[in-house]
Order: C-alpha cells, then sequence, then structure tokens
C-alpha cells in the first residue's frame, strides 16, 4: 500500500512475492475454516424467533448488522442479543416464546432501531409481522381437546377469535359434550408467542415455530375447484368435461 | 533473541512515570469511556452510545456503522437502509481524517488484551512464534467479503473478536471472556503482535481508510535520536518507525505516514530524547535545533535499522 513497500532488487522482489503467497496463504486457510463455520452456524434454533418485521431468515442473516440496537429499544425483557454459545448466530437478536413473548408494540420500536432494514422498515402495522406461526402441536395433551374448558391460548390472543377460534366439535367420549378445539389461522397469526407462553401445562400443548418449520405450500399449479367454481360464476375450472353418473351406495354397480 | 528488554526505563527516569506513560494512561481511559459510553443506556437510562460497534447510535440520533461490517452485508447481497450508510459514511469521515487505525489503539477493547500480551511477552523473553506476513490481515478483509458473498451472511462477525468483544461487554452476554483469552493466548504464545499486526481485517480496513489521515505522529526531532531503539521495542507496528526516524539523509519527512501506524503514542512515551510527538502531517514544524552537532549521522543506517524485522 505504501510506496516504499515496493521492492527494488530481484531478492527482495522473490522475498515480497513469498511473503504476498504466504499472507494469501494463511488467509485463504482461516477463511476455509471460517467458511465451515459460518455453514453450521446458519442454522436457527426452532424454539429462537426473529422480532418483528424481520426478512427471512436467509436475507436476515446478510442484512443483521449484529449491533444489538432493536434488543436496547425493546421496551420488554423479550429480545435477546444471541452470545457465543447458543444456537443462534451470534449477535443476532431473538426471543423465546415461552419465556417472554413479543408484547406486539403498535409503535415497533425494534423496526424502528434498525439501522440496515434487517427487520424491514414495510411492516407499519405489528399485525402484519410474521415471526412465526402458533402450532397446536400436541392435541393428546392440550385440555381443550380432552374436552375441558381452559381456553387460556384463545383467551391471551391479541387477535382473538381471528388468529385463534375455538372450533365447537362433538365429544365423542362423553357423547353428550361439546369440545371447543382452540384453531389457529395462519393468514392471522403473527407468532407472538402469547398463547404459548400462556399455556397452562407443564410443557406448551401450543407452540409457536418458523413458518417455514410450521406450514405446508401445496404444489403451484394446484387449483381448488370449489374456489375456482365460486370465481366462475359456478362453472367448472375447465368446461366441457364429460360428469360420469355417480355410483351410489347399495344400487349394486352396472353403468 | 530472548533479551528481556524492558522498553521505557530510561524514559520514565528522565521523563518522571507519568510523562513516560502519557499516552498508554490516556488510550486505556479512551478505550474504558468508549464501554462506558454504551453502557450508560442500560445502566441510566440515557443513551450517550446505544449499539454496539457493530452499528451505534450517538444520542439516540447520530447513526454510525463500521465498515467491515457494512461491506459484508453489502457482498452478502443486502443493500442496507440508509441509515446505515449515513452511519458509515460519518465513520468512514472521521477516520478519514483523524487516523485510521487510531480506531485500534484508541477504541477497540481488544487491543487491551493484545497490549498486555506483548508486554507479557517481553517480559518473559519469548519467541515471536508463527509470523504471517502483516498483509495477511488485508488477504484476510478480502477473504471476509468473499466469505460473505458465497455464504450471503456478515461472515467474519462469526468470529470477530472486536465486535464480540464489545457486544459481551455491553450486552453482558457470556463467553466474552474465553474470546479475550484466547486473542490474549494467541498474542502470547503462538504469534507475536500476531491478532491486530497479522490477522485482524478490522484494523486493516480502518488503515486503508486513514491512508490520507491528518493526526500522525511526527518525529521532527529525530536528530536526537539515540538508537536506544526503545520506540520499535514498544511499537505494535515496529516497521513503520525506521524509514522516517533514520530517513533525514534520504529527504523522508519527519512525519510516520505508513497507514499501519495506530497512533498509539507509545513511542512519544517511552522515548527519552523527545524524538516523536503527536502532530498532523501538514504542519512543516521548524526542525529541532539543539541536535545535529551533538549526534552526527545515526550510527545505525537505515538499511540496518529496516533489518529489523519484527
Amino acid at each position: 500500500m505504501s510506496t516504499d513497500r515496493r521492492p527494488r532488487s530481484a531478492a527482495s522482489r522473490r522475498r515480497f512475492l513469498g511473503d504476498v503467497a504466504r499472507g494469501a496463504g494463511a488467509a485463504v486457510l482461516l477463511g476455509a475454516g471460517l467458511g465451515l463455520h459460518a455453514r453450521r452456524s446458519a442454522a436457527l434454533a426452532p424454539t429462537a424467533l426473529r422480532p418483528p418485521g424481520a426478512l427471512a431468515e436467509e436475507a436476515f442473516q446478510a442484512a443483521c448488522l449484529r449491533c444489538g440496537l432493536c434488543v436496547r429499544d425493546c421496551p420488554y425483557p423479550t429480545l435477546r442479543l444471541a452470545g457465543l454459545d447458543e444456537d443462534v448466530t451470534p449477535g443476532t437478536p431473538y426471543f423465546v416464546a415461552r419465556s417472554a413473548p413479543c408484547e406486539m408494540c403498535d409503535d415497533l420500536p425494534c423496526v424502528a432501531a434498525c439501522p440496515s432494514g434487517a427487520l424491514s422498515p414495510s411492516l407499519t402495522d405489528v399485525n402484519d409481522a410474521r415471526m412465526g406461526v402458533a402450532v397446536l402441536v400436541d392435541q393428546e395433551t392440550c385440555l381443550n381437546f380432552l374436552g375441558l374448558r381452559c381456553d387460556v391460548c384463545h383467551r391471551v390472543c391479541p387477535l382473538i377469535d381471528e388468529a385463534i377460534t375455538l372450533e365447537r366439535t362433538h365429544n365423542t367420549r362423553t357423547g353428550k359434550h361439546a369440545r371447543f378445539l382452540p384453531t389457529v389461522h395462519a393468514d392471522a397469526c403473527t407468532g407472538c408467542g402469547k398463547c404459548e407462553q400462556a399455556c397452562v401445562l407443564e410443557e406448551a400443548a401450543i407452540k409457536v415455530l418458523p413458518r417455514s418449520l410450521a406450514k405446508g405450500e401445496l404444489g403451484r399449479h394446484y387449483r381448488l375447484g370449489w374456489e375456482e367454481k365460486a370465481r366462475n360464476q359456478g362453472e367448472a375450472l375447465v368446461p366441457g368435461i364429460m360428469d360420469l353418473p355417480d355410483r351410489m351406495p347399495g344400487s349394486g354397480g352396472g353403468s | 533473541m530472548s533479551r528481556a528488554r524492558v522498553p521505557g526505563v530510561e524514559a520514565t527516569a528522565t521523563k518522571g512515570w507519568l510523562r513516560a506513560h502519557r499516552f498508554l494512561v490516556l488510550r486505556r481511559l479512551s478505550q474504558l469511556l468508549v464501554v462506558a459510553l454504551f453502557m450508560t443506556a442500560p445502566l441510566l437510562g440515557v443513551a450517550v452510545l446505544d449499539g454496539s460497534l457493530a452499528a451505534s447510535r450517538i444520542l439516540g440520533v447520530v447513526p454510525l456503522s463500521d465498515p467491515l461490517v457494512l461491506a459484508q452485508t453489502l457482498a452478502a447481497g443486502h443493500w442496507p437502509a440508509s441509515t446505515a450508510l449515513v452511519g458509515a459514511a460519518i465513520v468512514l469521515g472521521f477516520y478519514a481524517l483523524l487516523g485510521g487505525r487510531a480506531y485500534c489503539a484508541w477504541v477497540c477493547p481488544v487491543n487491551v488484551a493484545t497490549d498486555a500480551a506483548a508486554w507479557l511477552h517481553a517480559r518473559l523473553g519469548l519467541p515471536p512464534g508463527w509470523q504471517p506476513p502483516r498483509a495477511t490481515r488485508r488477504w484476510l478483509v478480502v477473504v471476509a467479503l468473499v466469505l460473505s458473498a458465497l455464504t450471503g451472511t456478515v461472515v467474519w462477525e462469526l468470529v470477530n473478536p472486536v465486535t464480540l468483544v464489545h457486544r459481551g461487554l455491553v450486552f453482558g452476554i457470556g463467553l466474552t471472556w474465553a474470546v479475550v483469552a484466547a486473542v490474549f493466548l494467541f498474542d502470547l504464545l503462538v504469534s507475536r503482535h500476531g491478532w491486530c499486526g497479522r490477522l485482524c481485517p478490522v484494523g486493516a480496513t480502518y488503515a486503508a481508510v486513514g491512508q490520507r489521515a491528518l493526526v500522525r505522529i511526527r518525529a521532527d526531532a529525530r536528530a536526537a535520536c539515540d538508537d536506544c531503539l526503545d520506540c520499535v521495542a514498544v511499537c505494535p507496528e515496529p516497521q513503520v518507525i525506521m524509514p522516517v526516524l533514520k530517513g533525514e539523509a534520504r529527504g523522508v519527512p519527519p512525519v510516520i505516514v505508513d497507514a499501519d501506524c495506530t497512533a498509539c503514542g507509545r513511542c512519544v512515551d517511552v522515548c527519552a530524547k523527545h524524538v516523536f510527538h503527536l502532530g498532523t502531517r501538514l504542519v512543516p514544524r521548524a526542525p529541532a535545533d539543539r541536535t545535529r552537532a551533538a549526534n552526527t549521522v545515526p550510527r545505525g543506517t537505515h538499511r540496518d535499522a529496516g533489518g529489523i524485522r519484527p
């Protein structure tokens, strides 16, 4: 970089080139180790949720400067900064729903604090946040599924009756009661984690999972016939398909 | 080789302890102050500085961000929001003006550990160990950017002791001491002046930023040099001194312009002959008068001096 290091004689040029090669070699060696380490540490623990507005995990890894300003500006003990001994990329923000869920501040202080846009400023309404999605992972222990009226997850949901509804079904065990099944609607759930934190069980039956883990995805070419019909004034998606006669039970077959 | 040379003994005797450790004390205060200002938010509720050395805010308003972190974000394929870009511009402007690697000597918390390691290394008279070329750190900048592009993540921040330690101090997260200990032991047992002097790409970035920095160490009174070599022994980047200190005959200006100089001022401290001082690269000072006659030509020519390789 500075001029007085330019080699003058053949010997010093040889030494200069040797130094360059040694320096580059050492750097590449260290880089190879770092690259392997980077691949492993990109995995995010499934219990770790990103703050509201966080870009999809891959983009977030590129965008987050690891500064901790969002953690500083979180008014609750929710957001934490990952240390070296955690299953979260060091220096990045996360929260664990069971211990401290997102309180869904209206003014989104974490998003406002982010200097890089890793928490996207395009998020202006906290109800549009998608930090994860609640899943009732264990129907065998959920008290409502057992026929009781716990309802706690439903009651604490900031979007009660939108993100979690209670669906009434018949209780086949008693034969005469109803069961009120907590049902999450992913199109409304922000993944704040209030339900997971509030679940009265020793281990929560409802858990917030990263959307990538929790959600299925239809093939892009799939069409739901009933939706297409509604959109198409009651006509089928592909017109003119021959409708074969339906075979009724007990009608004895035959065409 | 293993003479346990203690630089600054003569300076302490002639100038007094405080004068002979002035810059060292000031730098420790500065480094402490930086961490303390970041601690005002959690401790006092008033955020003088908030965030960490990767990116921060002054009084909740003025953004700052580390140029290498930002460069990695860009390499990883993210175009950052304007706050981070403005923050990096402010940091770049500041260090471009005031001396790039002043960051290393006056701000970086890891410097305390590596200085301690260098001090102990000299006292114990240990062998230098693994000495990759000092340019390795520049290659590591390239490696960090290429790896960021390949992995799509801000890759150096996984291992960067500078931000890991600072974040650990300010946010109280675990294993900070393990990082400090690792760097200390690396510098002590594996490679003398190894981390800051050879590997750290953060320092290399700030060196590049400060190529034309205004604030520099000057050796206006270089004719007074009595070749005790205390400055070279104490300097974390000893290669920057000799070309200037012994460069009068070749017409080299008495300013240490090498961007690797961290402006730590230890050479100023340990010199009993008042050869060095902190100044700017601009003001041409009148050559000190007292010397010429008494100290004729320096005993070691600059070639010999250049032979003292780290």
